[in-house]
């Protein structure tokens, strides 16, 4: 279930989400999906002549699995704006956690809403995406 | 180096036109792994947040939501991606989308050479007219060419 206002507070942490082990099947799978076929993220040769080990995800592909981490708690409509920064890539075998809080609670417009902070890491620690999110939460009156 | 016809800066380019679909939603929905059962129901589908970005299968090339704005590919990184949601978005939905350049700001590098970053911005309609959602991006033409 997803949250309620009253059941939220600040500092609260989303439930994280993990990834285990991405996949070159897993990028190609997010390009047809996406229609993003930047070469980078399928074409090994292409990938090498660019100067990379290998190919790399999509950026907005872990933003995806964020952006998953993220609705399973606040509710897919309930999201009112996300944003996200891209920080290192990930490659093949990367195992991505995804991870958030609560920063701030509030009324706006009408809404019960939450400001927060969300993040992208690899096993190696490094921070793949970061960002935030605002979101409208049911409340009971 | 970016061309840049600063004219252009805020006109919004041409109306293009995306068809929500609940296959759609459903396959995109598997790619980023996400098993909400929403995403998997007949009707009312609801878009996952990420799903405008298929926007990319009913355009040239994303190219085309930067106006006036010409990159060197090979020293282009993706820098930041916003979604601002207004109203649902769910299968059966017809989107109406068109893309402006919002700013493009420029510096010089730590290692010389001029940084550009482009800040575009999509807005998308439904087929009630009524605004559902904003994308924007941060585009980012490196000094030196992407290292690996």
């Amino acid at each position: 279930m997803s949250w309620t206002f009253e059941s939220v507070t600040e500092g609260q942490a989303l439930p994280p989400f993990v990834v285990e082990k991405l996949t070159r099947t897993d990028l190609v799978r997010y390009a047809g999906a996406s229609g993003d076929f930047n070469p980078i993220h399928h074409d090994e040769e292409f990938a090498k002549l660019a100067g990379n080990p290998t190919v790399f995800g999509h950026g907005m592909l872990t933003a995806g699995f964020v952006a998953k981490c993220l609705t399973d708690a606040v509710g897919v409509e309930n999201l009112r704006r996300y944003k996200v920064r891209f920080a290192t890539r990930v490659w093949p075998g990367d195992t991505i956690t995804c991870a958030g809080r609560v920063v701030r609670k509030y009324e706006a417009d009408g809404e019960h809403r939450v400001d927060g902070e969300v993040t992208a890491t690899t096993q190696r620690g490094e921070m793949a995406v970061t960002g935030t999110f605002t979101a409208a939460l049911p409340a009971r009156g | 180096m970016a061309e840049i016809d600063r004219s252009l800066i805020g006109q919004w380019g041409p109306e293009g036109r995306m068809c929500v679909e609940a296959g759609k939603i459903a396959e995109f929905a598997k790619a980023v792994k996400d098993g909400n059962p929403a995403y998997a129901r007949p009707d009312a589908t609801p878009a996952p947040p990420t799903f405008l970005m298929t926007i990319a299968h009913w355009m040239g090339s994303l190219g085309e939501s930067r106006q006036g704005i010409k990159l060197d590919y090979r020293r282009l990184l993706h820098g930041e991606q916003e979604f601002e949601y207004v109203r649902p978005i769910r299968a059966g939905d017809v989107l109406t989308f068109r893309s402006r350049t919002k700013d493009v700001l420029q510096k010089e590098g730590k290692r010389g050479g001029t940084m550009t970053f482009v800040i575009g911005e999509t807005e998308f309609k439904n087929q009630r007219g009524e605004v559902v959602a904003y994308m924007r991006n941060t585009a980012i033409e490196t000094a030196d060419a992407v290292k690996g």
